[in-house]
């Protein structure tokens, strides 16, 4: 437990050093946070209460996706890109001989980065839109606990898929094509182009039961204080349900890409 | 002058911002190279070595164009390296050590082809040229494997080839031999040696690896903190330097330390095995005779001097 | 004899560092076949988000569905050929920083050329398809008589978009020689600014279309001449003339991108950082 405690830290301390490339990403989410906040107000305009959000809940949805995009690697970066160059380039069957699991060893540096984006690369844009839009951040700090308990999970949630994605890397060994697949899927569905809840009919249910829903739109919610009680009770367990099952698959397919090292000697 | 590679007083100075608190940060000036001069004939061959951070690199990325000198005149085949950098690439060839230049994913002949069309090699001479290198690098099984599944010598040599498929008359190679095996490492000095022979090629190489030099330069600069602190044979270089060779004996038996072999003193004993210094101009066949004559003989070596050790006995009997 | 003519010489090496790219994806062809279908799907995902919005509503900001596709195909299309011609020039910042970016200075090729085809990819064939669909389905429903001068008039306005991004990303890479981390400043201008040009300028507050026309004038992409197509004012009330602008602003852009490229090159040389 030491161990991927200090590679967490690591992992944290790694992405602190980029100070450049967070200030640029800080500037970017904050660039697509007002274009975004504009053509919200121009939709709630239209039609209010639109998705069950007033017009400052709406503006918060957008400046809370511009703070969690980098934290859950919505778009993708992270690891999996740094996974599949090793699968690529060979060097996984170091890892694979390390004495540390591989799953939980990129989890602890994953997550790491995530704290580290979250911190870095949320806290400014939340603020610059907080300044300058009226936002419905909630006053009590038992939903901001709340807030971050939904954030680990759905981060959780984000890594599991992210893993696999990595790993098909052992079967495609380019692993552009899946990477920019999924981070679409992961821009669209997570809700980061327009909440699910504004999603129409069965589409809008089924998409609000798939994952991505557990990496922004649960969280922002839990912020918005729209999950409280027993609702809030089944909105963590939704995150952590996804996150066991996909967790769990990323073991099996783990074992599988080991086998594939094993019989083709790296 | 009329040197193929001519440096006149050449300096390189870099502003360096170092952090100095939180937020802040502090310039300062270092003068990577710090006036060299030297001119190599066409056809040398010639080490260039130095301590890691000592101004090797600075000085080939000036001699290939890709750094702009701060001072100084730099002459490579009569060309200003800097002004004239895309004349000049056709004229040389570059092999940095650990940064391939052949295309990952594709077969060998493949980045060749690239070479051939951006050189604008001619047909003839490119056929010629790369049969040459295939034969004498050992490459003809190789030419039709994805790079990516050459191993490291194998790869090495084919970014050799690349560097030479144009006719260069000068090669600069980075540390050409870094993290090779034995094998490669013969095969690539071999070659060296004969493109050089054959073609007349000047070459310039540095490196961190002493055999390099024995066995290929019969000149060596040697470079710190920017400056040029020798430039003469490699024999020179060890009586300048005090470098000393050390003869490894192991014996049968523990024994004190052997005292009366000609030239030699006894540093180190560790049960059976002694070591034992001596200058690395003379010749060790004195020495083992004696040794053998007199004692229990059941293995023996000698280690040469390590470029680092040479060079920092050089600084300690200077006084620098 | 090809260094006399400099821009030649970058085209011919241009494609040639091009077609080795589009021969090393063919080494994975799975993974190709895929990216493109996925980057012609994915890529329409955003236009699928605006059928969301107008699944609710009738118009935004006064433009009614078809004339935001129009502005949304005409950028996409815009970037997509800006970043099927050099789209992965961000990566000079990494090049930079292990060193490969010297190997490139050390071949008798432009630079600029060698960084312009890195990593060339056909897939991303897949945007400026998805973004032509839209903008014929856009051109198709707006209520716009068209003519051969109108349809020409596009054409100019995507071509001229795509230089305007193309430009955007010689500067974003430039800027890279002093700040080797910063691949992501050039997204706000290149992304941002397309999803910016998706919605029509009467959503967003003067200032920042202010900003979008005199500062970074991304306004000529597909702004200032779609409202031209589509009878509308111009928001900042300016003279019609500078509707017709696009190309010029566009070569004006690529220019000065071109001697920021110069400046960092040489800044490059000078410290090799």
């Amino acid at each position: 437990m030491r161990l991927y405690a200090a590679v967490a830290v690591s992992g944290f301390r790694r992405y602190a050093t980029y100070r450049v490339a967070t200030a640029a990403g800080v500037f970017t989410n904050t660039v697509f946070g007002f274009v975004i906040a504009y053509t919200f107000i121009a939709l709630w305009d239209e039609r209010p209460h639109l998705g069950g959000y007033g017009q400052a809940q709406a503006l918060t949805f957008v400046w809370v996706s511009q703070g969690l995009l980098a934290a859950m690697a919505l778009l993708g970066g992270g690891f999996q890109e740094e996974l599949q160059e090793r699968i690529r380039s060979g060097d996984i069957a170091v890892d694979l001989y390390r004495p540390a699991d591989l799953q939980l060893w990129w989890f602890a540096a994953d997550l790491g980065r995530a704290l580290f984006q979250l911190l870095g690369r949320g806290v400014v844009p939340l603020a610059v839109g907080a300044l300058c839009f009226e936002l419905a951040l909630p006053a009590d700090p038992l939903v901001w606990l709340a807030f971050l308990l939904s954030c680990l999970l759905g981060f959780a949630v984000g890594f599991g898929l992210r893993f696999l994605i990595g790993l098909c890397a052992f079967w495609l060994l380019d692993g552009a094509g899946v990477n920019m697949v999924s981070g679409l899927m992961g821009m669209f569905f997570s809700g980061m182009l327009l909440p699910l809840t504004v999603f129409p009919g069965p589409f809008g249910a089924t998409v609000r039961l798939l994952p991505w829903a557990a990496m922004l739109q649960v969280p922002a919610d839990v912020l918005l204080g729209l999950h409280t009680g027993a609702g809030l009770a089944r909105a963590l367990a939704f995150q952590a349900g996804w996150a066991v099952l996909l967790l769990a698959a990323g073991r099996v397919v783990q074992s599988l890409a080991t086998t594939k090292v094993v019989v083709q000697g790296g | 002058m009329d040197g193929f590679i001519e440096l006149d007083g050449v300096e390189k100075v870099f502003d360096v911002r170092r952090k100095a608190g939180f937020l802040r940060r502090e310039r300062h000036r270092v003068r990577a190279v710090d006036g060299i001069s030297f001119s190599v004939p066409r056809g040398g061959m010639v080490g260039y070595i130095g301590p890691n951070g000592a101004g090797k690199s600075t000085t080939i990325k000036m001699l290939t164009g890709i750094l702009t000198p701060s001072g100084g005149r730099l002459r490579v085949a009569g060309i200003d390296p800097s002004r004239e950098r895309t004349k000049l690439a056709h004229r040389i060839g570059v092999v940095f050590g650990q940064r391939t230049t052949l295309w990952w994913d594709l077969p060998l002949r493949d980045s060749y082809g690239l070479v051939r069309r951006m050189y604008r090699i001619p047909d003839g001479r490119y056929r010629a040229n790369l049969d040459r290198c295939v034969e004498l690098l050992d490459l003809g099984e190789l030419l039709d494997v994805p790079v990516r599944q050459l191993s490291l010598g194998q790869r090495m040599r084919g970014d050799i080839a690349a560097a030479l498929l144009h006719d260069p008359e000068v090669l600069y190679l980075d540390e050409p031999t870094i993290g090779l095996d034995v094998v490669s490492k013969a095969k690539v000095r071999q070659f060296l040696r004969e493109i050089n022979a054959e073609r007349g090629t000047t070459v310039l190489l540095t490196t961190h690896d002493l055999t390099d030099i024995e066995q290929l330069c019969k000149r060596v600069m040697v470079i710190d903190h920017g400056r040029l602190v020798y430039d003469g044979g490699l024999s020179g270089l060890h009586a300048t330097g005090g470098g000393e060779r050390t003869l490894v004996v192991d014996l049968e038996r523990e024994l004190p330390p052997i005292e009366d072999a000609p030239g030699a003193r006894t540093v180190k004993v560790a049960g059976p095995r002694q070591w034992l210094t001596f200058p690395a101009d003379h010749s060790a066949a004195p020495i083992v005779a004696a040794v053998a004559e007199r004692y229990p003989l059941v293995d023996l070596s000698i280690r040469e001097p390590d470029i680092e050790d040479v060079i920092a006995k050089m600084y300690a009997e200077r006084g620098v | 004899m090809a260094d006399r003519f400099p821009v030649a010489a970058g085209l011919r090496g241009y494609a040639l560092v091009v077609a080795m790219w589009v021969r090393s994806t063919m080494a994975y062809r799975a993974s190709f076949a895929m990216t493109t279908i996925g980057n012609f799907a994915a890529s329409g995902l955003d236009f699928v988000a605006i059928l969301l919005m107008f699944s609710h509503i009738d118009a935004l900001g006064g433009f009614s569905l078809a004339e935001v596709a129009l502005l949304y195909g005409a950028t996409s299309c815009s970037l997509g050929l800006a970043d099927l011609t050099l789209g992965s020039m961000d990566r000079i910042g990494r090049r930079v920083r292990d060193g490969t970016f010297d190997t490139l200075l050390v071949r008798p090729v432009p630079v600029l050329a060698q960084v312009a085809a890195d990593r060339f990819a056909l897939r991303r064939l897949g945007r400026i398809g998805q973004g032509a669909l839209v903008l014929g389905w856009g051109v198709a429903h707006v209520d716009v008589a068209w003519t051969l001068p109108k349809g020409l008039f596009t054409v100019v306005m995507v071509v001229s978009g795509a230089a305007i991004f193309a430009s955007v990303f010689i500067a974003g890479a430039a800027f890279q020689f002093w700040a080797t981390e910063a691949a992501e400043v050039q997204n706000s201008f290149t992304y941002g600014g397309s999803t910016l040009l998706q919605y029509p300028p009467t959503v967003f507050a003067t200032e920042l279309v202010r900003g979008v026309t005199f500062v970074v004038p991304l306004a000529f992409v597909n702004w200032l001449p779609a409202l031209r197509l589509l009878g509308r004012d111009n928001p900042l009330g300016l003279p019609g003339w500078v509707d017709f602008c696009g190309p010029f602003v566009a070569l004006l852009m690529l220019t000065g991108a071109g001697l920021l490229w110069r400046v960092g090159l040489r800044s490059y040389r000078s410290t090799g950082s």
